[in-house]
């Protein structure tokens, strides 16, 4: 029974988040619209455009190898397999066991080495161009999570998802200048991760400050869907992460619960709506910084989750 | 050979997971092993007049036959070590048994060293295929070394007592030295060379003073009499300090790195997979031999904080230089120091924690670092083959001269995407797999409760962070400008792949790659002996087949379960996309943002108008180089009206070269010119110098006899 149940909030919990990423991306652009004063495409826009996508046949450049055909479904494969991990609703999906802060890192590089390898595929400039910053950018931001991830192992005893989401659910770690400190390292990661502003304008085209642009410029039709679709849902996921660590309330418990199901449900949806809000709020409120003022930001970041290890370690040893 | 009643050699391997243990088959594993000792200095012996005497006899295809004789017996010898090996893990140890050499010598093999003959088997027969591949230009100097080389890292392996490992290790770096001079014409291969048998001879130097000091108390060479007297105070840091920087420099630890990124390259492709895959092994074993088993599990915190320190240090200066290097083989060289950084990290946390008393997360340590030194012997050994492929085909180990081999060499590119994703530690490879194991033993360190041990532990962890990230970048480079893109010289446009033996070269490492991958539980089942001889506690209760946890209700790892939820989330999104998408692609000239198609001459595009090896790194070389390896970058503009080109220059000087090769190299020259100064000596001051010597050693043993 428990089995089915597991394997039930899996699947439902896959269709949520399918169904949610494009939602998420149409969000927080709808939102950021408004913020800016204008009207804004609705929300569900990049669900029609991924249709719309991968109605049209790709064309490929006459050198590219298997690596451009492949690619788009290992990056959007390995962002839903990390999606997968991370609780939204309920707790105890039949892959929950997995679920860790390592492994989610580990399968998000694999989706930024295949994206890295498409953008280098056919040998154009700017291809290699944003190959060479996306790994450099990673290359800060995978110690400052790591580091986040060594502040949550310290408190809940392992990187797993669920200890770290249980932890923060019964409430009884009460609030802490460490988890602040890595609550904004996390974000920080966040963002340059998902290539938003300050990293990267996730609306630009404007070649020579793009990142992530920059790698799927030869994608076309149901590529450029994957790639598309694969954004969506990193974008999802680091939410998502951040609801599920950070304000783990509502989600409802191991076990075949449909009234739980329904609360976690709406509590989910009210903290992807408030962090989407939050995230349209911040990308109008400043500007892209430069390409090499990235170090400087990610290395802040770093810097957070040292002092928060830190801070910890002193903490307990004064309790 | 008699076997004598020994005293137990080592505390009794877990009850066997291939069968029981079989008391006839511990002396058939020695004579076996000793045989293909024997065996090998045969081949050697007989390589020079195999290659040169019947070419009076079959004329021009002496060359190959010698080739393949010794490449072949290699192979064989190879398959013997790894099945050795695998027969003591899955069986009992082997007791110490003299050495027929003449003089006192013991050879044994525990389960520590049945895990490293493994390695060495593995890799080594990765080598030898690609060597039996390509045996036709086999110079016979090489047909010489090879199969020492081999002898070499067999004996010091297979060692028990002091002598034996010292004979073995310096066999195995006087063959690999003349193995990297084998390309002895050109000036740089004979510059690597020189600063290899520096390198080697400062190991040796290092290593026999530490292992008499070891042997000092008990007063006996032989392993069994060392353990029984560990060293202790002043002594165990003087063996500390030696054995680091003895067998660091062989394993190429910060700062003793300098050789590495000259002599792997200079070095034909199989042997630079075999240092780099199974050398640099050898002298990981050396230092948890003498370390961890030899010194004792009563030694201090602080025992494992100069592995765990330089450790970090080598990961992150190793990866970092990966990304800037622009011959393939120096790169993989430099991924190579930052994989046994990262190793070290392993062996310097399990001392830790042992020390500490914290047994299970020792176990894990050490589990991982045994992992992780497999691991990459194999998926390091399938980069250079693949390379070296790449070398004979293209004719260029510079990355700006490769470039689209994709099309050329597929099978090539297929086998070193896979070690390349192995390397970036990519799920669900063997790469992350070990990688995962010590990134929670680095996550536990908080657990020492002693503060800086804790703030250490913190900065490594960030440290082996960036290390797997730069990994990562390091590996989309050298995959990207080789294998992706437009040829960049029409060299690179007619590459051709070996066939054979040479394909099977690089699909069996890789097919292991993916294996290790999905089993590392068994593989640390496997390696409990290994592991229980280097701290207390093995790995066993807590690996299965399908799952390894860290701790007591802590994190786990199920790499077949990650395997599924893979197919599962990829089984998805291909349903989704060709519910709706028509198959097939059009085909059409690279958009590239409207840039204009190449001209007739110019058949692949304009080479430089891709990214180039130093474009590629620039981000890296401007965020990190400059404090870490002292990167420069300038740019010479001409001046407005004049039509000559803006000029970009840029660098990068490894710390170790400035601050610590170039002093001793100013110091060599200083003494040297003060030796220069006695030729001139009259001969009653000449006839002084030996005699003034001979009173102070007199005088000496005087002191130290009264002493």
């Amino acid at each position: 029974m428990e089995i089915l149940a597991a394997i039930l909030t899996q699947a439902l919990h896959l269709a949520l988040v399918l169904a949610a990423a494009p939602l998420v991306v149409g969000g927080t652009r709808w939102l950021k619209a408004r913020m800016m004063g204008r009207t804004g495409a609705p929300p569900l826009q990049p669900l029609w455009d991924l249709l719309k996508l991968l109605r049209k046949r790709p064309v490929l450049a006459e050198n590219a190898s298997w690596i451009s055909r492949a690619a788009p479904y290992a990056g959007a494969t390995a962002a839903l397999a990390a999606l997968a991990l991370v609780p939204s609703f309920s707790r105890g999906m039949a892959f929950a066991p997995l679920a860790d802060l390592v492994l989610i890192a580990g399968l998000l590089a694999a989706g930024r080495v295949a994206l890295a390898l498409a953008g280098m595929d056919v040998g154009t400039a700017f291809g290699g161009l944003g190959a060479a910053r996306e790994m450099s950018f990673a290359a800060l931001a995978e110690p400052a999570l790591l580091l986040v991830a060594l502040v949550l192992a310290m408190l809940a005893g392992s990187t797993g998802l669920e200890a770290i989401g249980t932890l923060f659910q019964d409430g009884s770690l009460g609030l802490r200048v460490s988890l602040g400190l890595a609550l904004v390292a996390l974000l920080a990661v966040a963002l340059a991760e998902n290539g938003r502003i300050p990293v990267d304008n996730p609306a630009t085209h404007l070649e020579l400050t793009m990142v992530h642009e920059a790698m799927v410029l030869e994608a076309s039709g149901r590529h450029l869907a994957l790639w598309e679709a694969a954004a969506a849902l990193r974008l999802t996921l680091w939410l998502a992460l951040l609801a599920a660590i950070f304000f783990p309330f509502g989600t409802a418990p191991v076990g075949f619960a449909p009234l739980g199901w329904l609360v976690g449900l709406l509590a989910w949806g009210a903290k992807m709506a408030v962090l989407c809000l939050a995230l349209a709020g911040l990308e109008s409120a400043i500007a892209k910084m430069r390409v090499f003022r990235v170090p400087e930001f990610l290395g802040t970041a770093l810097l957070l989750g040292l002092l928060a290890a830190l801070l910890l370690f002193l903490s307990t040893r004064l309790a | 050979m008699a076997q004598p009643p020994a005293a137990p050699f080592c505390r009794p391997a877990r009850a066997s997971i291939l069968g029981g243990s079989d008391p006839l088959r511990s002396p058939a594993v020695l004579t076996a092993l000793i045989l293909t000792l024997a065996g090998l200095g045969l081949l050697a012996l007989l390589a020079v007049p195999m290659a040169r005497a019947p070419r009076v006899w079959i004329g021009d295809s002496a060359g190959p036959w010698a080739g393949l004789v010794v490449h072949g017996g290699c192979l064989l010898a190879a398959a013997v070590m790894a099945g050795c090996g695998l027969a003591v893990l899955g069986g009992a140890a082997v007791a110490p048994q003299p050495l027929p050499i003449g003089v006192t010598a013991l050879v044994a093999v525990d389960a520590l060293s049945a895990w490293f003959l493994v390695l060495l088997g593995l890799a080594a027969a990765c080598s030898a295929l690609f060597g039996l591949a390509h045996a036709r230009d086999a110079a016979p100097r090489l047909l010489v070394a090879y199969p020492l080389f081999l002898a070499g890292m067999l004996l010091a392996l297979i060692a028990a007592d002091g002598f034996v490992l010292v004979l073995g290790f310096e066999a195995m770096s006087i063959a690999s030295w003349v193995l990297v001079a084998a390309d002895h014409q050109s000036p740089e291969a004979r510059h690597a060379a020189r600063r290899y048998l520096a390198f080697a001879v400062f190991s040796g130097i290092c290593l026999v003073p530490a292992i008499g000091l070891l042997a000092a108390s008990s007063g006996d060479l032989s392993f069994a009499a060392i353990r029984t007297a560990p060293p202790q105070g002043f002594v165990a840091a003087a063996v500390l300090a030696l054995v680091v920087a003895g067998a660091g420099a062989k394993a190429g630890l910060v700062p003793l790195h300098g050789w590495l990124p000259l002599a792997h390259p200079a070095a034909p492709s199989h042997v630079s997979a075999l240092m780099s895959g199974a050398m640099t092994k050898v002298a990981i074993y050396v230092l948890a031999r003498l370390l961890l088993d030899l010194s004792g599990p009563a030694q201090p915190l602080w025992w494992g904080v100069p592995l765990l320190v330089l450790g970090a240090a080598s990961a992150v200066l190793g990866a970092l230089r990966a990304n800037l290097e622009t011959d393939t083989k120096t790169l993989l060289a430099c991924s190579t120091i930052e994989n046994v950084g990262l190793i070290c990290i392993g062996l310097g946390l399990a001392a830790c924690f042992r020390a500490a008393d914290l047994g299970v997360l020792a176990g894990l340590a050490a589990g991982a670092a045994l992992l992780h030194a497999l691991n990459h012997a194999l998926f390091k050994s399938l980069l250079f083959l693949g390379l070296g492929e790449v070398a004979r085909g293209a004719a260029s180990r510079q990355l700006d001269r490769l470039g689209g081999l994709i099309h050329a060499m597929p099978w090539t590119a297929g086998a070193v995407l896979v070690g390349a994703a192995a390397a970036a530690s990519l799920p669900p490879l063997s790469g992350f797999a070990s990688e995962w194991l010590l990134i929670q033993a680095m996550l536990a360190a908080w657990r020492v409760g002693d503060l800086a041990f804790q703030v250490l532990g913190v900065a490594v962890v960030a440290a082996a962070a960036l290390a797997a990230a730069l990994a990562a970048a390091a590996m989309v480079r050298l995959f990207g400008l080789v294998f992706l893109g437009r040829p960049r010289t029409p060299r690179a446009a007619g590459a051709v792949e070996g066939r054979g033996a040479a394909r099977l070269a690089l699909l069996l490492p890789a097919g292991l790659t993916l294996l290790f991958g999905l089993l590392p539980g068994p593989l640390l089942a496997l390696a409990e002996g290994a592991v229980q001889l280097l701290v207390p506690h093995g790995m066993v209760e807590r690996g299965s087949l399908a799952m390894i946890r860290v701790g007591d209700g802590g994190a786990r790892i199920m790499p077949l379960a990650i395997a599924l939820l893979l197919a599962v989330a990829g089984a998805l999104v291909w349903w989704l996309v060709r519910r709706r998408a028509p198959a097939g692609v059009a085909r059409a000239a690279a958009w590239d943002c409207g840039f204009m198609a190449p001209p007739q001459h110019l058949p692949f595009g304009d080479p430089v108008t891709q990214p180039s090896a130093a474009g590629f790194g620039q981000p890296l070389r401007r965020m990190l180089g400059g404090s870490l390896l002292a990167a420069h970058e300038s740019v010479t503009m001409p001046a407005p009206g004049d039509p000559g080109p803006a000029r970009v220059e840029s660098g990068f000087a490894d710390p170790s070269e400035r601050w610590l090769l170039a002093p001793l190299a100013r110091l060599r020259d200083a003494l040297a010119a003060r030796a220069e100064a006695l030729r001139d000596l009259p001969l009653t001051a000449t006839l002084m110098l030996p005699f003034g010597t001979l009173v102070a050693l007199l005088a000496l043993a005087a002191w130290l006899e009264a002493g």
